[in-house]
């Protein structure tokens, strides 16, 4: 599909901003694994102090590198499959947003005014421009998917007995939990905190904040995996040589995700007090329910893979496996994509650990929860975001791949350091190695009388694990900054693979529709977060002033001797 | 009606099994083993440190996570006592984590926390912040040293 120079320009903007802060956000992970394994035994260095760049990692890698490629991704696919572009203004007034909103945060963080980590609980207080620069980014968000909405409203006036497509349905429903998930924390940093951080407010009630904030926390990382599921089902089949096995269970799926992704979010907040057991247990046993459509995606995706397999000559029960495109450089996309599938199951299996309420006694705030995100996000969620920011930044610029055989071993690479970065930080955390803490002033220093000696080995394999971690992101930068200082090679397009579907399956209306999904999402949210917000309320006593970072006096206290 | 493929079904069944499986385990366990925190609705009286023995086999700690330590920082306790600990902020979140024990709690502040823990081996077991607090986050520890009582 050819598009016009405007919104190329948009899709470029927006892959290319995220990623360049990508490199603070690649390089502070390194330097975590350092500090962590006892290597540096210091507050900063280069003048960027511990804490201060664990904010800037995850707000970068996990805030504003997810939340642009999705919007990105999402242009391009609704504009690919409805063969028409998005509304102009609105493309361009999402991205100022959410650029602005970057940039006010970016000062906050850089400054050293916001180490307050990327959930920001209160009483820490950061610069209000932190908190007004993230409810920007996230605003600016929401744009496209009411433009998209109209796309399809319109849409399917004159297609209403054709199935919605699949990539557009995910994109749909995507946006549709982000807004509603959104709505929460966006109260929590405009209502709750921002005046609280300029001093119009004297006390926070730090429950409710913190059960606002995970009521979006929780979604937030659906909303991370969601694209690359959309590119399990719809990309990966294709470009394996094969076909979807089963069209209806990606929908399916997909509305088990709209129904099941919000209600979770207490199970961040089980060892939290007020919150009531009942309240906690409930919400750990619909975590459970969200796990089904992820069961359902492993076995349809594995199906289609094995029906490429066999087209390609694959004999016996696993013979599949070894007859798919690996390493080859003209279908890399493959293996960004299945190298996130496989990390997906070790991710999987540790979420579902985490999901159980006696077992988070165990794992808590230790490193057992960076080892198991790391197979999340930094799986699946980021190889799909860095292969297809190289294949979309590609195919529209008309650039060939620079370096496309270091391209496609980037994923293994970088594999290969989660599996070693994530086996030492999970054994780590079940021998109660904390999380978000500079172990190498203390814990890790042989000097220090609290160094433990257990976590020598552990923080080890984090290390060198990152060590490889960060090569593959550096070849990565390589490839894709590359890509864009080549020549043009040809005229560029807007084009997406798209699988077929294996099995001919009519159109069911009730997974064409999202009316009854969105009621029933409605009341499910409503019976599991009424009663964790009247705890929160209820169970709670004062409000809480203003700390930073670096002072145990809160802040109005200093404010009021130093008039 | 929607024809599932035999695959399909079986794959459903074992998907089902499986979170039942989980899902029994959850309900059966709770309140066996290491349960969640209790729910305690909000009092100035927990936001004193202390120590008080109810009697010999029986404590209560009141304890207070503040930037960047606990209070008390070194509790005594004999070989075979129970403690319930009451847990509360002075200031920011903090963690409090016996590891050993899987007592695993947020300091809140305006909120108070409570887990019960036996205690039936002699030793030092610390308890370690693990949620970020500011700049001394990596310092903030303390013991519970559990002991055979003195003759």
């Amino acid at each position: 599909m050819q598009i016009s120079r405007s919104f190329k320009r948009l899709i470029y903007w927006e892959l290319g901003i995220p990623i360049t802060l990508l490199t603070i956000g690649i390089y502070h992970g390194l330097m975590q694994t350092v500090y962590r394994a006892g290597v540096l035994s210091q507050a900063s260095f280069a003048h960027l102090d511990y804490y201060q760049g664990l904010t800037l990692h995850g707000v970068i890698n996990a805030i504003v590198l997810t939340t642009f490629f999705a919007v990105a991704f999402g242009h391009a696919t609704i504009a690919f499959y409805f063969k028409k572009e998005p509304n102009k203004n609105l493309g361009w007034l999402s991205f100022w947003l959410m650029t602005v909103g970057t940039a006010l945060a970016a000062w906050a963080m850089l400054s050293g005014k916001a180490s307050v980590l990327y959930t920001f609980y209160p009483p820490l207080k950061a610069h209000p421009f932190f908190y007004l620069g993230a409810a920007l980014l996230i605003v600016g968000s929401w744009v496209p998917l009411f433009d998209w909405a109209k796309m399809y409203v319109n849409w399917k006036k004159e297609n209403a007995q054709v199935k919605t497509p699949l990539a557009v349905l995910g994109t749909l429903v995507n946006f549709t939990i982000w807004f509603v998930c959104t709505l929460a924390v966006a109260y929590e940093v405009l209502v709750l905190l921002l005046p609280w951080a300029m001093g119009w407010k004297a006390t926070v009630n730090v429950t409710l904040a913190r059960t606002l904030f995970w009521f979006f926390g929780h979604a937030l990382v659906y909303f991370w995996l969601l694209p690359a599921y959309i590119m399990f089902y719809t990309i990966l089949p294709k470009i394996s040589g094969g076909k979807l096995f089963s069209d209806l269970a990606g929908r399916v799926a997909l509305f088990l995700f709209l129904l099941f992704s919000i209600p979770v979010g207490v199970h961040h907040q089980f060892s939290d007090p007020s919150i009531s057991k009942g309240i906690k247990l409930f919400q750990g046993l619909l975590t459970y329910g969200v796990a089904i459509p992820s069961f359902i995606t492993a076995f349809t995706i594995a199906a289609s893979l094995e029906y490429a397999g066999r087209k390609r000559g694959a004999k016996g029960l696993l013979g599949f496996f070894g007859k798919l495109p690996y390493l080859d450089s003209n279908v890399y996309l493959f293996a960004y994509l299945i190298c996130g599938l496989f990390l997906f199951i070790f991710g999987g299996l540790t979420g579902l650990v985490n999901a159980s309420a006696q077992l988070n006694n165990v794992v808590h705030n230790t490193a057992w929860l960076p080892g198991h995100f790391h197979m999340t996000v930094a799986g699946p969620v980021f190889l799909a975001i860095i292969g297809m920011s190289t294949y979309l930044y590609s195919t529209i610029s008309g650039k060939k791949v620079f370096l496309p055989r270091i391209n496609v071993i980037i994923p293994y690479l970088w594999t290969i350091g989660i599996l070693i970065f994530s086996t030492g930080l999970s054994w780590g955390g079940l021998l109660g190695e904390p999380r978000r803490t500079n172990l190498g002033m203390t814990y890790l220093n042989p000097k220090s009388q609290l160094f433990t000696p257990e976590w020598v080995p552990t923080t080890l394999l984090g290390l060198v694990g990152g060590i490889i971690m960060f090569v593959a992101g550096l070849l990565f930068f390589i490839v894709f900054f590359g890509t864009i200082l080549r020549k043009k090679d040809h005229e560029g397009v807007l084009e997406l693979p798209v699988s077929e579907a294996l099995h001919d399956e009519p159109r069911i209306a009730l997974f064409d529709k999202f009316k009854p999904w969105l009621v029933t999402m409605g009341v499910i949210l409503v019976l599991a977060y009424t009663p964790a917000l009247m705890n929160a309320l209820k169970n709670t006593g004062p409000g809480a002033p203003r700390f930073t970072p670096d002072n145990p006096v809160p802040a109005e206290i200093i404010s009021s001797t130093r008039k | 009606m929607v024809k599932i493929d035999k695959t399909e079904k079986k794959v459903v069944v074992i998907t089902g099994i499986v979170l039942a499986m989980f899902i029994f385990s959850i309900l059966y366990a709770r309140n066996k083993y290491s349960d969640l925190p209790a729910c305690i609705p909000y009092d100035k009286v927990y936001t004193e440190p202390k120590v008080t023995k109810l009697d010999e086999k029986t404590y209560q700690v009141y304890a207070v996570a503040r930037m960047w330590q606990f209070q008390p920082s070194q509790i005594y306790i004999p070989v075979g006592s129970d403690v319930d600990f009451y847990l509360t902020s002075a200031d920011v979140v903090h963690g409090f984590n016996i590891s050993e024990k899987n007592i695993n709690m947020m300091a809140v502040f305006g909120n108070i926390n409570k887990a019960t823990v036996k205690f039936d081996k002699p030793g030092v077991y610390k308890i370690t912040c693990h949620e970020y607090c500011g700049l001394g986050h990596q310092a903030m520890q303390a013991e519970v040293i559990v002991n055979y009582p003195t003759k």
